[in-house]
């Protein structure tokens, strides 16, 4: 059985610190659900509150209609992941697995029939007798999977379970994670600081910075629709530009680096008109060298990366923006050469001059709101 | 390619070990030092027992020995007393480093040192002073038996022995079991409380089971301890004969002396020790595993009526470890009349004393201590670099020799010295040579370990950096490698050096009126029954001890102890 979790005006506190204030958030049955932040956002200790090792000092939180702030950790029917899987040492797989259906009186049979379904289930039967120090991360990753997932919880929760392995490795588990997530249907909590590891397998992603969620969404919304400067640098690859907003003739008007770009779908640019925020992902930039008009950079240099080039330039007020192409044979772009660039207009984000919101998705939320 | 890639190398290293270069000279230096100082001494007990008193070949003594249950009872004791020691030291000491690593305890820097203090006290200070107290003519014996209806029982025989070790090696115990608890990372125990094991059914399937190998290490030491000690037994055993006791007897005592008696009975001892020993290593190697580093446990306040249980169990047993230095302390200050305490107190048990070679034995302890503790650091260092960093057959055999004394009780190389130096060349017996090279080799094992554990930490490229910039071997041996060695060897030594001061076991065997020390001073004047005197020489030490121990505990991190 896989359940929501409701978490209502969480608050934490260490000491005088409120490390977490007033954090409201619903997690749907069985989705996959992540928790996303550079470190010190607080996303390790939420994780924790729902486990239960962290106490909650204000609010609530539900597993389904349920209120579990007081209820021990060990009854929480919660599965977990730890950052260093927390394997134990002393005990070779096959018993790692089998730890929690012990302490629930099973017969022995089935103990050792459930432990050996999710052995077999991550792969790990080759070395399931035994002891943990000889598995490589990898391994000892599925172990702490198997040994999770075995005692069918109600929510499993994983703590950056994928920062100890090497790069190849990751992309690998995280299939892996993802796979058997969906197999078992579980409901799961999972924090990364790893953007790209999160919007591979997650559903839903909250994107927290000091203790608050900044945005709450699809990867896809989170990468296309950032709600504010900070996730759109953070998810992604960002060039922030100074822009200035204005409407002519029922056209919005977007003058940026010297070039003046009308942008369609900006309902509510009226309001915003003045001062803005341009955040141009390097893909974002059309970089034409037949091109005579649009925003004039020089080039700095090149880097080949097989599929794309990365061409780092420099406007004429001096700010060094990347972008991306795809690669060609002969490519004549050398460093020196002026360009001009276009911005894809439907895709580049508009934000108020604080950076604090997005005006396409503001313009969005205001029209349904009224 | 992997074959091109090691034959040069094995060549090399066929080729070092024959070159004749500073350190073959310092393996081979080694080797004679041990000879004749450790094996050859040995080998002489070993010829004791197989000898009649006529010099002829026999195994009588052994057969003596085993068939008569008058002896062999001596070595079951040792083994029932030293096995219920160690149980006993178990079960107080794991609740104690328990308390100590998991609560944050008012007073914990107190209570550590209270645990080291008593455990490196002098053997047999605790034992005596519990006799002043709980024997029979003991304050305690006289002030319960006016209040209780029932009579509290001996002191003396198993109970006592039992008592006084197992308070005395508890810390052995804790010092150990402290760094295994810290050593528990808490995603562990969280992981467990996630699968149903809490509270006491999580600390006796995950950290109790994540600290077997400790449990076990600390065990052997309780016992071996335990196994080997002479002054307990000797003065509180009275009917409860052990086999270091016995030993004693055999070889001097007042009636019917049998020196290859007591060689013989050394030698049995010897093996039950290196049985348990290798008994423990298989143990030990079964229950092997690598534990992670991880974020440690948090330490809590204690609360409510558990957290007064846990305070008072802690200040309880740390009291009544202490307490026998307390008292004899206390005593020391005492009028008394050689066998009878009077009222009043006064320095005249420490003036007496002056008169009954306090001077000679204090210098004595300080100055052999000293000599010995140069001779061991300069010993270990050289052969931990010797083990670590040129491993040969023949250093990795100077290793092994080099712990025999471990498993060996004092007595045993106390008479293997004295029949190895009685005679020219090397007449030895009573100078203050013989002293010396007996606290080399029984204290020698705890640096050695320390100074080899220290080394293998550290990186063999600090040394091929300095190579590289140009210094010799020798200068990258002496500036760089020594320098930073030295605190690990500095924390064995000071420990070394306790265990040198409380000497007695061997001492025993080998000192005369001019090499008496402190402890000999001690020992002589509670069999001579001189309270007074012997409460004075035995706060001297006490205080000395504690002294040596403030200075060691300031200069180290709590975590680096080791006993």
């Amino acid at each position: 059985m896989s359940v929501s979790i409701t978490i209502t005006d969480a608050v934490k506190r260490y000491g005088d610190t409120t490390v977490i204030s007033d954090l409201s958030v619903q997690i749907g049955s069985g989705e996959f659900f992540t928790l996303l932040g550079p470190s010190g956002c607080g996303k390790t200790t939420l994780l924790r509150m729902i486990a239960g090792f962290n106490t909650v000092e204000a609010g609530d939180i539900h597993f389904n209609e349920k209120r579990i702030n007081d209820v021990e950790p060990s009854k929480r029917r919660i599965g977990m992941v730890f950052q260093n899987y927390a394997i134990f040492p002393h005990l070779s797989v096959r018993k790692n697995v089998e730890f929690g259906l012990r302490n629930m009186d099973f017969p022995r049979k089935e103990v050792r029939d459930k432990a050996q379904e999710f052995i077999e289930l991550v792969q790990i039967g080759r070395w399931a007798d035994q002891m943990p120090d000889r598995l490589s991360g990898g391994q000892q990753q599925r172990v702490a999977l198997a040994r999770a997932l075995v005692t069918s919880p109600d929510v499993l929760l994983m703590d950056e379970p994928l920062s100890n392995l090497d790069a190849k490795l990751r992309v690998e588990m995280r299939e892996v994670i993802r796979e058997i997530q969906k197999r078992v249907g579980i409901t799961t909590v999972y924090v990364t600081h790893d953007q790209e590891e999160a919007m591979a397998v997650s559903d839903r992603i909250a994107v927290m910075k000091d203790g608050v969620i900044q945005q709450l969404g699809t990867p896809r919304e989170l990468y296309h629709r950032p709600a504010n400067m900070f996730v759109s640098s953070f998810i992604g690859r960002t060039n922030t530009l100074d822009g200035q907003l204005t409407v002519r003739d029922g056209q919005t008007h977007l003058v940026v680096a010297d070039a003046d770009l009308v942008i369609p779908d900006l309902p509510s640019a009226a309001d915003a008109v003045g001062p803005v925020k341009v955040a141009v992902r390097p893909e974002e930039f059309v970089l034409d060298t037949a091109a005579t008009t649009g925003i004039p950079a020089v080039v700095d240099h090149g880097v080949f990366l097989g599929v794309n080039t990365h061409y780092f330039l420099t406007l004429a007020d001096g700010t060094a923006i990347e972008a991306i192409q795809e690669s060609e044979f002969d490519e004549a772009l050398e460093p020196g050469a002026t360009v001009f660039l276009d911005v894809k207009r439907h895709k580049v984000n508009i934000f108020d001059s604080a950076g604090e919101h997005n005006l396409r998705t503001r313009a969005a939320a205001e029209v349904v709101g009224s | 390619m992997t074959t091109i890639m090691t034959t040069p190398g094995a060549q090399t290293r066929r080729g070092r070990f024959f070159k004749l270069d500073m350190w073959t000279a310092t393996s081979l230096g080694l080797l004679l030092l041990f000879g004749l100082f450790l094996l050859y001494p040995l080998f002489g007990v070993l010829k004791e027992s197989v000898l009649d008193g006529e010099g002829g070949f026999t195994f009588a003594n052994f057969a003596k020995f085993f068939a008569n249950d008058y002896y062999f009872g001596t070595i079951r004791n040792s083994f029932m007393v030293s096995l219920a020691v160690t149980v006993v030291s178990l079960v107080i000491g794991v609740p104690f480093s328990y308390f100590y690593t998991f609560f944050k305890l008012r007073g914990a820097k107190f209570l550590f040192v209270g645990a080291v203090l008593s455990c490196m006290s002098a053997p047999f200070i605790g034992a005596y002073a519990w006799i002043l107290l709980l024997g029979r003519n003991g304050i305690a014996t006289r002030l319960l038996e006016a209040v209780l209806p029932f009579s509290i029982g001996s002191i003396y025989g198993f109970g006592g022995i039992v008592l006084v070790l197992s308070l005395k090696l508890f810390p052995l115990v804790s010092v150990y079991m402290n760094a295994a608890f810290r050593s528990v990372d808490i995603s562990l125990l969280e992981a467990a409380s996630l699968m149903g094991s809490t509270g006491l059914r999580r600390i006796w399937q995950v950290m109790i089971r994540l600290t077997v190998p400790t449990l076990l290490a600390a065990s052997l030491l309780v016992f071996m301890r335990a196994f080997a000690d002479f002054g307990t037994p000797m003065l509180i055993g009275e009917g409860y004969r052990t086999f270091t006791v016995e030993i004693y007897n055999q070889y001097l005592g007042e009636i019917g002396q049998n020196h290859n008696f007591a060689a013989a009975i050394g030698i049995v001892g010897v093996v039950v020790t290196a049985a348990v020993f290798l008994l423990q290593k298989f143990a030990a190697n079964k229950f092997s595993f690598s534990l992670k580093a991880g974020s440690p446990v948090q330490k809590r306040r204690p609360r409510g009526i558990g957290g007064a249980l846990v305070y008072l169990y802690m200040y309880a047993l740390i009291g009544l470890a202490l307490l026998p230095q307390l008292y004899i302390v206390y005593l020391s200050f005492r009028n008394n009349n050689q066998v009878v305490f009077l009222p009043g107190y006064s320095l005249d048990n420490y003036r007496q004393a002056m008169s009954r070679l306090l001077g000679r034995s204090v210098y004595n302890t300080i100055f052999f201590a000293v000599v010995a503790l140069v001779i061991i650091i300069a010993v270990s260092v050289l052969l931990a670099y010797l083990v670590v960093r040129r491993s040969n057959a023949v250093n990795n055999f100077l290793d092994t020799v080099s712990m025999l004394p471990y498993i060996m009780p004092g007595a045993v190389i106390g008479i293997g010295l004295v029949i190895a130096f009685n005679s020219p060349p090397l007449a030895l017996t009573g100078t203050m040579t013989v002293m010396i090279i007996m606290l080399v080799i029984r204290r020698m094992p705890y640096t050695i370990r320390s100074a080899t554990a220290t080394l293998m930490h550290l990186p063999m490229s600090m040394e091929e950096a300095a190579r590289s910039l140009g210094a010799s071997k020798l200068k990258a041996f002496w500036r760089i490698t020594v320098p930073m060695m030295s605190a690990g060897v500095a924390s064995g030594a000071v420990l070394s050096f306790v265990a040198i001061v409380t000497e007695m076991s061997a001492g025993i065997i080998l000192y005369n009126n001019q090499t008496i020390t402190l402890t000999m001073s001690a020992y002589v004047a509670i069999t001579r029954g001189s309270y007074g005197l012997a409460c004075a020489f035995s706060a001297i030490l006490t205080v000395l001890t504690a002294v040596l121990l403030a200075v060691y505990l300031k200069f180290t991190k709590e975590e680096d102890v080791k006993m």
